[in-house]
This record gives C-alpha cells, sequence and structure tokens, in this order.
C-alpha cells in the first residue's frame, strides 16, 4: 500500500505472461465449454417429459403432473410406507422425472390396504396432499364429487379417505375381450401362479396384504374388476346394449372412481381388458 | 472479517490472496524456522522419519460414510425406520431432515414452502453449521467416496504419463450454482437433481439400481481419464451450498504455521487445494488459521502432514476445555 514511490515502471511484459494469459484463456474456454455441456445434458430431462407428459399414473394425493415434478424432492418415502410395495421410482429416461414416485398397476395397484394414505403422510414437500394449497388450480374433471368411500372401512366410524382429485380413471380398453361381456365365468388364479402382486382381503386380514396368487376364485360370471375395486360405487356390472344390439353385462365406470388401478391388475385377461389412464378426467 | 470475505471469495473462484500485513508472532517464528538452516533441515528430516504414515482419519471417514449410507439401507430393507428416504430428504426416528440443496431446488422450482420442508430444512441447517458445511461432502456423500477411488486411479495414470490432469477454473461451480438456480426458477422442474450423483447413488442404494448409473459411470470416466475430481471441484452445487453454510461453522482444519515446514504434501492430496494455500512459505499471517468454507474437513492433509501442523479443531471449545 505505501511502498516507496518507485520511479514509474512501465509494465513490460515478459513472454512468461503471454504463456500464462493463453493458458489462462484456454481454462476460461473450457470451463465455458464444460458449463454448457453439463447445463445441456440436464436439460435433456425435458425430452421425456415433453414426450411422456400423460403417461405415468401418480401415487393418490398427487398434485397436478407438472407440480408434482417440481415440488417432488425424489426421497422415495412414499415408497418405504407402502404395504403392498405399488410405488416405484422413476429412471433417467424418465427425464425429470427421475426418482419421482409412480405406481404400474398391471403390476402391483395402490389397494389402499394401509387405510390412511400413507404415502401422502410420508411426503415431507407436499407433492402428495391433502390439501392443495389454494394457488393451485383444481382440474374440471378431476374433482371428486364427494369423499371416496373405502370398502373395507366401511364398518369404521369414519368410512371415507380424505382424497380430494383422483390420480386417474379406470376405462374399459378392450371391450372385445371382456369375460363379463363374454357371459364367461372365472375360475382360479386371477393372473396366474407366477404374478406377484399383493392386496387386502378384508375376511383373510385386514392388516396383512396377501399374495393374489393364495386368493383363488370361482366365479359364475367374471366381476373381478367390480368385486375388488376398494371404492364404494366407482364401478358396477350392468347389463348395456352393445353396438350390434345385444345386451351384454358390461363393467361401467362411475364417477366415484380415484384411480387406484386394482381392476387393471386383478382382470386375468392378457393383455388387461381394463386399465386406468393416469391423469384422465371425468367427463359426465 | 476482510479474511472471512476472502475465504469467501476463494470458494467462489477468486484466487488466493497473499496477506498484507503478518502478525509480529508469525514473523518472530518465521525468523526463527529460518535462522540456522543445518538445525532446520535436521528438524524437518527429523519430523519425516518419525511421521508413521496413517490414514487414521480417512479410515474413521470412510467408516462414518458408509455407516450413514448403510443405515438409510437397512432402515428399508430390515424396516427397523430408523433413518427413513434417502440423501435428498429423510426422517430420522421421524425427525425430518431434508437436504439443503434439494430444498433449495425444490423452493425454487415449486414456489410453495410447506411447514414439514421447512422444519426439515433448518434441522439440517443447523446440523451442518455445527458440523462444518461440506463435511457434508466428505463424511456422507456416496459420490466422495466412488471419486476418490477414482481419483487414485486417475494420479496413478498420471504418474505413469498416460493421462494428464485438465484443471478448469474454479469459478465454474459457481455458475454451475446460479445457473441451476436460474434453471429451477424459470423451467419450474428441478434441473439439477437430474444429474445430481449424490441422489442418485443414495437412491440407487436404497432403492436399487437403475439406468442412472450409467451417467455416474460417465462422470468417473471423465475423472480419471480427463480432470481430476472434476464434478466435486468444478461442478458440485451442493458442495457450495454447504459451503456456504460451513463458512460460519466452528468446526474446521486449522494450520499452525509453527509447525509447519512447507513442504506442499498436504496441497497434494487435497479436494480444495487453494485453501492451503496459506502454507505456502510467507502466506501464513496469523498463528493458528482456519482452512476456510471450501474446505471438506476430510482429514487427508491432518493424515499426510509430518509435523502436525494441521489439526481438527472447534472453533471456541478449545478454549472452554
Amino acid at each position: 500500500m505505501n511502498a516507496p514511490a518507485d520511479p514509474p515502471k512501465k509494465p513490460a511484459k515478459p513472454a512468461v505472461s503471454l504463456e500464462k494469459a493463453q493458458k489462462a484463456r484456454r481454462k476460461f474456454l473450457h470451463s465455458v465449454g464444460l458449463a454448457g455441456g453439463v447445463i445441456g445434458l440436464s436439460l435433456l430431462g425435458y425430452v421425456p417429459v415433453v414426450n411422456a407428459r400423460h403417461t405415468r399414473l401418480r401415487p393418490p394425493g398427487a398434485l397436478d403432473e407438472n407440480d408434482f415434478l417440481s415440488s417432488c424432492i425424489k426421497c422415495g418415502q412414499c415408497v418405504q410406507v407402502c404395504p403392498v410395495q405399488a410405488i416405484k421410482l422413476g429412471d433417467i429416461d424418465d427425464g425429470f422425472g427421475l426418482g419421482v414416485p409412480h405406481i404400474d398397476s398391471r403390476q402391483q395397484a395402490c389397494d389402499f390396504s394401509c387405510d390412511a394414505v400413507q404415502c401422502i403422510l410420508a411426503c415431507p414437500t407436499g407433492a402428495l396432499t391433502y390439501e392443495k394449497p389454494g394457488f393451485l388450480n383444481v382440474r374440471e374433471g378431476a374433482k371428486l364429487a364427494a369423499a371416496p368411500i373405502l370398502k373395507a372401512k366401511a364398518k369404521d366410524a369414519e368410512s371415507t379417505l380424505n382424497l380430494k382429485e383422483r390420480t386417474g380413471l379406470a376405462r374399459l380398453v378392450r371391450p372385445e375381450a371382456c369375460l363379463a361381456m363374454q357371459g364367461k365365468g372365472f375360475k382360479g388364479q386371477a393372473r396366474g401362479s407366477a404374478f406377484g402382486g399383493k392386496m387386502r382381503f378384508m375376511e383373510v386380514d385386514r392388516w396383512k396384504p396377501i399374495p393374489l396368487r393364495d386368493h383363488p376364485y370361482d366365479l359364475e360370471l367374471c366381476d373381478l374388476c367390480v368385486r375388488e375395486c376398494p371404492i364404494g360405487n366407482a364401478i358396477e356390472l350392468r347389463p348395456v346394449k352393445d353396438a350390434a344390439g345385444v345386451v351384454r353385462m358390461t363393467p361401467v365406470v362411475l364417477e366415484p372412481c380415484v384411480g387406484c388401478g386394482v381392476c387393471e391388475m386383478v382382470c386375468p385377461v392378457e393383455p388387461t381388458a381394463i386399465a386406468v389412464e393416469a391423469q384422465a378426467l371425468w367427463k359426465a | 472479517m476482510s479474511r472471512f470475505i476472502d475465504l469467501f471469495k476463494g470458494m467462489l473462484g477468486a484466487a488466493p490472496k497473499k496477506p498484507e500485513k503478518v502478525a509480529e508472532k508469525v514473523q518472530q517464528i518465521m525468523l526463527l524456522k529460518y535462522e540456522d538452516k543445518d538445525r532446520y533441515i535436521k528438524e524437518k528430516l527429523h519430523a519425516r522419519d518419525h511421521h508413521v504414515v496413517s490414514h487414521k482419519w480417512r479410515n474413521r471417514r470412510w467408516a462414518v460414510l458408509l455407516a450413514v449410507n448403510l443405515l438409510f439401507v437397512v432402515s428399508f430393507w430390515l424396516d427397523i425406520q430408523i433413518l427413513e428416504g434417502s440423501l435428498t430428504a429423510s426422517r430420522f426416528v421421524g425427525f425430518h431432515l431434508i437436504d439443503l440443496n434439494s430444498a433449495l431446488q425444490v423452493m425454487l422450482a415449486h414456489k410453495h414452502i410447506i411447514v414439514n420442508l421447512v422444519i426439515g430444512t433448518f434441522t439440517v441447517f443447523l446440523l451442518w453449521v455445527l458440523l462444518g458445511g461440506r463435511s457434508f461432502c466428505s463424511w456422507v456423500c456416496p459420490y466422495h467416496l466412488l471419486a476418490e477411488w477414482a481419483e487414485a486411479l486417475h494420479l496413478k495414470l498420471v504418474e505413469k504419463k498416460i493421462v494428464t490432469d485438465h484443471e478448469f477454473h474454479r469459478a465454474t461451480r459457481t455458475v454451475f450454482w446460479l445457473l441451476f438456480s436460474l434453471l429451477a426458477i424459470i423451467t419450474g422442474y428441478t434441473v439439477f437433481e437430474t444429474l445430481s450423483p449424490t441422489g442418485i447413488l443414495s437412491r440407487a442404494l436404497i432403492y436399487g439400481p437403475g439406468l442412472a448409473l450409467g451417467w455416474i459411470a460417465l462422470l468417473l470416466l471423465f475423472e480419471i481419464f480427463y480432470s481430476r475430481r472434476a464434478w466435486c471441484r468444478y461442478i458440485c452445487p451442493i458442495g457450495l451450498t454447504y459451503g456456504v453454510v460451513g463458512s460460519v461453522s466452528p468446526t474446521r482444519v486449522s494450520y499452525h504455521v509453527e509447525h509447519c515446514f512447507h513442504e506442499g504434501d498436504c496441497r497434494k492430496v487435497c479436494l480444495v487445494p487453494h485453501v492451503l494455500e496459506v502454507t505456502i512459505k510467507g502466506r501464513a499471517s496469523d498463528e493458528v488459521m482456519g482452512l476456510g468454507p471450501d474446505c471438506t474437513r476430510c482429514g487427508l492433509c491432518i493424515d499426510v502432514c509430518p509435523s502436525g501442523a494441521l489439526r481438527y479443531e472447534v472453533k471456541g471449545l478449545s478454549k472452554l476445555l
């Protein structure tokens, strides 16, 4: 600071400094390249999100897809509390959905065997929530007309689930394959002996879900989707006239359907005749 | 205060400064050290001879790192519910813990903060203020451990002249931190989490491996063949977030110039060697100096120092005891 005032020296730049400057310049350009490369890679996460926005079924209480992706902290606590291990986390091919929970109903549906929707209770960020914050929009057709009745709790003081919106909607995607519509019954294990999916059966044990294969059926007319639906009045078998004018017993999805996917899991035909369409909206 | 600011700037990428004023006591120490050259060399060789090469702190650190990550794994696999979740967010016997950088990303992307998020973030903030900020990196982060092994390989290849290390500017990490924050705000997605090896590895350990491990493999290859510890040194915003927290932490590695022979072994093993520039002859301004917020408190320098000039210290505690 207060060095003796030397006669003004010409800052003669020696050759070393030029080399240094070049080195610094190279380092700077490399650094810019690194930044560009990594940011570019991270934005590749957009690709699967844009391509497949409406395909993943989210756990109960999930915010709308974009809000869900932004609020999920990717910790997997919902995975850990699920008694039937229905929740799986997305991989890197899900882009921004990496580490975000989803349910593959055909493999293992959410049958609400936890009664209280444990995944919502476990979520630390409110990505799964009972109460959507006020500033978020509720889509027409996602809102449930009434709190859904959980059949398993029908005899309890509180028989409903604290859910306000559906995460999807069941739909008869292959009516031609539906056993009920063909007037056929069903005998045996719903998904065969190799299927690992679990479900709770109240008459077996309320708190211990068992493998579906350990609970065989013998039905005059197949009504598995209706029989095993955990929600009250969400689906029924009804005589419906088909295109050819023939009256057939047909599974009809009703407004209380929350999109849990149990019907898809238990449907005994391959591929399934009924499936949950993630994020689908109810149209009256 | 000005040293605090200089250290903070150093963490953001500025080159370390030479001291403007050296304490009188330090000047005396230096004078005494170099007064008798023969004695100085003798002492140096003596210290070298008696230095038992030890991996004490490294081994302890690896044990802690493995224990923490395994606790997550067994909590889920054995359903003992001690530490549920993964490194991005978890519950320790019921108490919310939320990684600071993940919390920041979610807050910026979602723009709505719920109570549990605040509680968990604050708990973790306090924890790392006490434990030293970036000590998260070296004592907990699973990527750090893999990167250490990759680094050993890299150094072997460098020694055999098969590869050379390509350094980037340290300020690149600061730029990344800003860019990832901006991206979260603008896109509304937690963009960084898609690449975060910390989150990916933690989830892979707990919930099983996936394709995302391919990204980790690429990163490690980049570090082995191109640039030493590139992710931790030049990219990872988690490190910078914890570094900011650690800037006010009492837990630190301190440098005692009196015992130092200024040979620079410590700088060779360090992840962030700029914090050890103070060990260069003439750079220390005080008798005892903290290494600053970017130090990960990994203890490699403590293990390698032959003369005990670097030590763990909890500020204020030594006076109390």
